[in-house]
């Protein structure tokens, strides 16, 4: 069954995973870094929060909660965020993007348990987490649909006819969390094509929206609550993170999106996260 | 001659001979489908009743899902309703789906390996009036391309039927290919279709006075008839060739394909698609390392089609009966 922790331990944890990711990405030398480091507390919340139907034993149970990730990119968080709920031992993870292995760069649904669907190319994944809740519906099945998603995908087209199309068919077993963290791969999200009122825009094709501090697993949690009794709507969960958390030198820095770090910025970042945690940990005490 | 084998339509070569669509076929099919399977859902973008998909609508309204003027979210939909155990049947104008889609059926379904039968309506020239942009001849290209999708062209009203029906059970997603405009039926409800079967139509006739010419022709879907009329012609005036009907486009019909190929001294490929890429391009691919033998491709060279009616376009492209013909005999005289 699934594992559950705290709020509080979950941001201690939190930490825990951006060091993982940054000796990931070290090894492997390539694959993106500022946007998984943001979303470390959506994944942890949603995986970890209590509330995802799921057993990683069982990754084809049919009653299960989906979790569709549209930006394909967060490849590294979700294998360590799923290594950590079991569905496949952690040393597995140092395979990443390496010749042979089930971690492909970015997630492929036949190589590995717990990934619903394959992912890289951005835009698409809430057409097919509609897809999946339409069918949920048309059988009556109680299980949700998630889908993670990213602000630069908003840009798509596609993003916005799956926004439609479940706004008309009332998909309330949809919830999208979107990780606004205000970078894409050419810049700031409101340099590049301004996706400002968001949360509007999507109340408008007939959605509920709710924002969260993306750093606040309490926050979270409690949106993902709400979002399961909402009724006759699709919900957006827009979480306000900051792309490269907890590493200063990536915070903000739009050109951290798509390259990892050198061995020397690594060295770095893990510091500075080696004394966050010591701040998080003398707090607990 | 006709091969004694295949169960033509006894009204074929007659002037009783129905004419009808391929997609009025399918549209017959899906609802057949529909009865024998409950898991099937089927997906449009506003052209239901264009690709004859409302005769399903009607019957099943619970199962059918309107997604209106947007065919990339209808192939990822379909991925997602794949995903939960359904068998999604989508389709537009082939200009628009695969056309405009065509990323989202390479990643949401076919690299995730989702099953899903993807229809592909108004092709070819034979489209007509509307003109070039409504005109796909790039359709098979961007299907044969991907790993995990196979190609069907059926030749007529009722071999499109029997497709939809025998994708429904292929393991496998499968793009149909159909057209708009009404041909001859000359198949029967006896004669056998699989997606992964061509079939022989035409047999070259030998005997004291004819030998065969070693031409066989490979055609798909709107075209086949007028093959089929361009060898009967020429059989009265003393040239015997063959026509295989060649709707398994992926995977190929090697064995035939072969067969043929071993029988013939000159193929010639026959279609309403680009050449490049198109089902003659199987066939080259397939034969260079296996049989090489020399290959004549007609189809449609690097150009796109322009608005009128489906008769004048197939003539004007060099694509007809009259076309057929005149290229057997530059064949027959370049070869003597």
């Amino acid at each position: 069954m699934a594992k559950k922790f705290s709020a509080r331990e979950i941001e201690k944890l939190a930490i825990d995973i951006r060091q993982e990711l940054i000796k990931i990405l070290l090894e492997v030398k390539s694959g993106h870094c500022a946007g998984p480091l943001g979303a470390v507390e959506i994944y942890l919340s949603l995986y970890f929060g209590g509330l995802l139907n799921y057993d990683a034993k069982k990754p084809d149970w049919p009653e299960r909660d989906r979790v569709v990730v549209s930006n394909g990119h967060y490849a590294p968080l979700l294998y360590i965020i799923l290594s950590k709920a079991g569905y496949f031992p952690e040393e597995e993870l140092k395979n990443l993007r390496k010749l042979g292995s089930s971690l492909q760069g970015h997630p492929h649904r036949l190589s590995l348990p717990g990934i619903e669907t394959s992912s890289g190319p951005v835009g698409e994944g809430l057409s097919q987490a509609a897809g999946m809740a339409l069918g949920a519906k048309i059988d009556k099945k109680k299980w949700q649909v998630y889908c993670l998603m990213g602000d630069g995908e908003q840009d798509c087209g596609n993003t916005w006819e799956a926004v439609m199309l479940a706004g008309k068919h009332q998909l309330d077993n949809l919830t999208a969390i979107i990780d606004r963290n205000n970078i894409q791969i050419d810049g700031f999200t409101e340099n590049v094509m301004p996706l400002e009122p968001l949360k509007e825009k999507y109340e408008a094709f007939g959605w509920k929206t709710m924002e969260v501090d993306g750093h606040n697993p309490e926050e979270i949690i409690k949106a993902l609550k709400t979002s399961r009794s909402v009724f006759v709507k699709p919900v957006a969960i827009i979480a306000h993170t900051v792309p490269g958390k907890g590493i200063d030198f990536m915070e903000w820095e739009y050109k951290w999106h798509g390259r990892v770090p050198d061995s020397k910025e690594a060295e770095e970042a893990l510091r500075k996260l080696r004394s966050l945690k010591g701040k998080i940990e003398s707090e607990l005490d | 001659m006709l091969n004694p084998d295949f169960n033509f339509s006894p009204k074929i070569f007659t002037s009783e001979i129905e004419l009808k669509a391929s997609r009025d076929g399918f549209g017959e099919g899906l609802v057949l489908a529909g009865e024998k399977n409950k898991n099937i859902v089927v997906l449009c973008a506003d052209v239901t009743e264009s690709i004859r998909m409302h005769h399903f609508k009607n019957r099943f309204p619970e199962r059918f899902i309107e997604l209106g003027i947007a065919e990339q979210n209808m192939a990822g939909v379909a991925a997602g309703l794949a995903a939960t155990g359904k068998i999604p049947v989508f389709g537009s104008y082939a200009v628009f789906s695969p056309g405009r889609n065509w990323e989202q059926i390479r990643t949401s379904i076919c690299y995730n390996k989702q099953k899903a039968i993807i229809i592909g309506s108004h092709t070819g020239l034979n489209v007509g009036p509307d003109g070039a942009s409504h005109q796909a001849l790039e359709d098979i290209a961007l299907m044969r391309a991907l790993p995990n999708m196979s190609v069907t062209a059926p030749a007529d009203a009722l071999e499109a039927r029997k497709a939809i029906l025998a994708a429904i059970d292929y393991p496998g997603s499968v793009y149909l290919r159909l057209a708009r405009e009404k041909s001859l039926v000359f198949t029967s409800e006896e004669s056998s279709f699989a997606i992964e079967k061509s079939s022989v139509l035409w047999l070259p006739k030998e005997d004291e006075k004819i030998k065969y010419s070693g031409i066989a022709i490979f055609v798909s879907g709107f075209l086949v008839y007028k093959a089929l009329e361009a060898a009967k012609e020429l059989e009265k005036e003393g040239i015997s060739i063959a026509v295989i009907n060649n709707s398994a486009i992926k995977p190929l019909d090697k064995d035939l394909i072969l067969e043929w190929a071993k029988k013939s001294k000159v193929i010639i490929t026959l279609e309403e698609h680009q050449i490049a890429g198109g089902m003659g391009s199987t066939i080259a691919e397939f034969l260079s390392g296996n049989y090489p033998i020399l290959i004549h491709f007609m189809g449609i060279n690097d150009t796109f089609g322009e608005s009128g009616e489906a008769e004048e376009l197939i003539e004007k492209y060099g694509l007809g009966k009259e076309a057929i013909k005149e290229k057997v005999k530059q064949i027959l005289i370049s070869k003597s």
